[in-house]
């Protein structure tokens, strides 16, 4: 390979960003999982790893976890190469999986422990932390309860207690909100961030677009490739194609049903159409004469329009537009 | 459980949200006569749930949450593996599967394994499969979990058409804020009891005042700053950002800017926005409880992150 050398030193660079990735790539047979990717995330910073369900997203964590290994490319955490110091990489880095990677036979606290001793912890210290993490978790009081009977909030904060049990630097979080409710999620937020502020450099997929507008720096994967990266601010000037029209109505399902049918028939050149929550996003080129015309249309199927706006794109509308550019 | 009463009309899509372990899937389970209930009466189109499951399941639909297809059967083999489970005829199957696969975008995957399908086309997949004995009635739990929110999407809009084509009944339970603002019902539960029953617009209705949103250069600081001032109903947060429930924005928007300045902290601007499912949700069933969770400034003053 002639890919640079990242990791000469075994000592982190304070210069260095804690995670940088160079021309990442991994094929399964003829399929690029993840084809020539490269970025570098600050440290402190949350950075929002986003993509459709397939992208590409967990292979990329994979590898820079060390778990499997890249067909070319090279990637450094902390100064650490994944493929070859995996062992001591892992000590500075936490994970948490997809589905809460947790033992359901074992309680909060024997839970805490395995993760504890798989990271070498100190009796004493495995001591303080299983206490502060059981506190942080809201389990004060359930010590013995077994972790099958422990409800989504509660399973998620004692993922990323285990997690960072041994006080990594650097933290991947795969979809850790993905089926909590809304106050949980708020909760982990909040506690993302207070990582950050502590310097921890915090990598985290999620599929809630308002998540992602939480992230200092997003990037965007589709079908294996970074097609957009930025902070959430920039993506929306650059990024977007087109312009948002919010839409207010009386039916909001069957107004998008209606522009839906315009656009397949190409009356008006409807970039997209779609519901978010009770208002309609339809996105218009450029050109801004259409904001009556699709008012007519909508007023004839007898649906009253209460609004009718020209908006600041959201991430999610971003997204959309820039995956579905990308893909054929 | 605990005396829940609740009914959905025909043609409804109704959502059931609420926090984690409120009882939103035991609901689902007692419908379909899968629990047994304590007291009190369940039923769907007039049959009882203990008494007749049989013709309960006959006549609905149901996506388990975390419902997984078989992953080594193709897209076809699943439908007329679900078809033979519920004893839909040959003839029926010939005519209704095509139809399914076609409402479903998968007319062009039928060879294609389930394990090899995307997340968004299994989830549409067992959506085709719980309609393949033609139900009046689907019950749905959590059926978009971990799927992206293009796919999301794609799947409240078969939803939609379910509703506008064959006035089909859905029952759905979601974590999901943005969907339950798609549903022309939302029952919120906590803790087993319904505590609010009735379209998403009533709902957001129900928490007072308007919204302000702003960005603190000082987090803590200007949260417990907001706390203490006239006007402030509700404060909220969001990542680096407050969400500040006033009395009156156009009053209080002045006010906030100014107490702020006093104190240093600077912001992005003040945004007076729109209060959506999510704000009403948390801002509902916060009233209900003080979180027994650490608090985050406290997890932080211990060093415990």
């Amino acid at each position: 390979m002639n890919q640079p050398n990242l990791v000469d030193n075994q000592d982190t660079n304070p210069t260095q960003p804690p995670i940088v990735v160079e021309g990442l790539t991994k094929s399964f047979g003829s399929f690029m999982a993840v084809d020539h990717i490269s970025f570098s995330v600050q440290a402190g910073d949350v950075f929002g790893w986003l993509g459709p369900n397939g992208a590409g997203k967990t292979t990329t964590i994979r590898m820079l976890l060390g778990l499997i290994k890249p067909t070319s490319g090279s990637a450094s955490v902390l100064g650490f190469d994944p493929v070859t110091q995996t062992k001591t990489m892992q000590a500075h880095v936490g994970y948490m999986s997809q589905q809460f990677t947790l033992y359901n036979e074992l309680t909060a606290r024997e839970n805490i422990q395995f993760y504890g001793k798989v990271y070498g912890l100190e009796r004493d210290e495995l001591k303080k932390r299983q206490d502060e993490i059981m506190q942080m978790a809201g389990l004060v009081g359930r010590e013995n309860v077994l972790t099958s009977q422990l409800s989504g909030g509660w399973k998620q904060r004692l993922a990323l207690g285990c997690a960072i049990v041994h006080r990594p630097r650097v933290v991947f979080l795969d979809e850790p909100t993905a089926g909590v409710d809304p106050i949980s999620r708020r909760d982990f937020w909040g506690l993302i961030y207070a990582m950050a502020k502590k310097g921890v450099t915090v990598l985290v997929t999620t599929h809630y677009m308002d998540e992602a507008e939480l992230c200092q720096r997003v990037g965007f994967i589709s079908q294996g490739r970074l097609v957009a990266m930025d902070s959430p601010s920039r993506l929306k000037q650059t990024q977007m194609h087109g312009q948002v029209l919010e839409i207010n109505s009386s039916d909001p399902e069957g107004g998008m049903r209606i522009l839906k049918a315009v656009q397949q028939q190409g009356q008006i050149p409807l970039l997209e159409v779609a519901l978010y929550g009770a208002q309609i996003h339809a996105v218009l080129p450029e050109a801004r004469e259409y904001k009556e015309a699709i008012r007519n249309i909508l007023l004839k199927k007898n649906i009253q329009v209460h609004s009718l706006e020209w908006i600041a794109p959201t991430l999610e509308d971003v997204f959309i537009s820039s995956v579905t550019t990308f893909s054929p | 459980m605990d005396h829940l009463s609740l009914q959905v009309r025909r043609g409804e899509t109704y959502g059931l949200i609420g926090p984690d372990g409120a009882g939103k899937t035991t609901t689902v389970r007692l419908l379909l006569g899968l629990l047994s209930r304590t007291e009190g009466k369940t039923g769907i189109l007039g049959f009882d749930s203990m008494n007749d499951p049989y013709e309960i399941r006959e006549r609905v639909g149901y996506i388990a949450q975390q419902f997984v297809l078989p992953a080594d059967l193709t897209v076809k083999e699943n439908m007329r593996f679900f078809a033979n489970m519920q004893g839909v005829t040959d003839e029926e199957q010939k005519k209704h599967i095509p139809e399914l696969l076609a409402f479903a975008g998968l007319a062009d995957f039928t060879g294609r394994l389930a394990g090899q399908l995307s997340g968004g086309m299994k989830k549409k997949l067992a959506l085709a499969c719980s309609l393949v004995h033609t139900p009046q009635v689907v019950l749905l739990d959590e059926p978009t979990l971990g799927v992206d929110p293009i796919s999301r999407r794609e799947f409240w809009n078969l939803l939609g058409n379910l509703r506008a084509e064959r006035g089909l009944t859905i029952f759905v339970c979601t974590p999901y804020m943005d969907e339950a603002e798609r549903c022309t019902q939302i029952g919120l539960i906590y803790e087993g009891k319904l505590i609010a029953n009735d379209t998403p617009n009533q709902i957001k209705h129900m928490v007072a005042g308007e919204l302000l949103e702003l960005r603190p250069s000082r987090f803590v600081p200007a949260q417990e700053l907001m706390n203490t001032l006239e006007g402030v109903l509700e404060v909220q947060t969001y990542g680096e950002k407050l969400h500040v429930f006033v009395d009156e924005a156009q009053r209080r928007k002045p006010q906030i800017e100014a107490v702020l300045a006093a104190q240093g902290i600077t912001h992005q601007g003040i945004r007076l926005i729109e209060i959506r499912m999510e704000e009403a949700f948390i801002s509902l069933i916060r009233r209900q409880t003080d979180a027994d969770v650490m608090s985050i400034t406290e997890t932080v003053s211990k060093g415990i992150i």
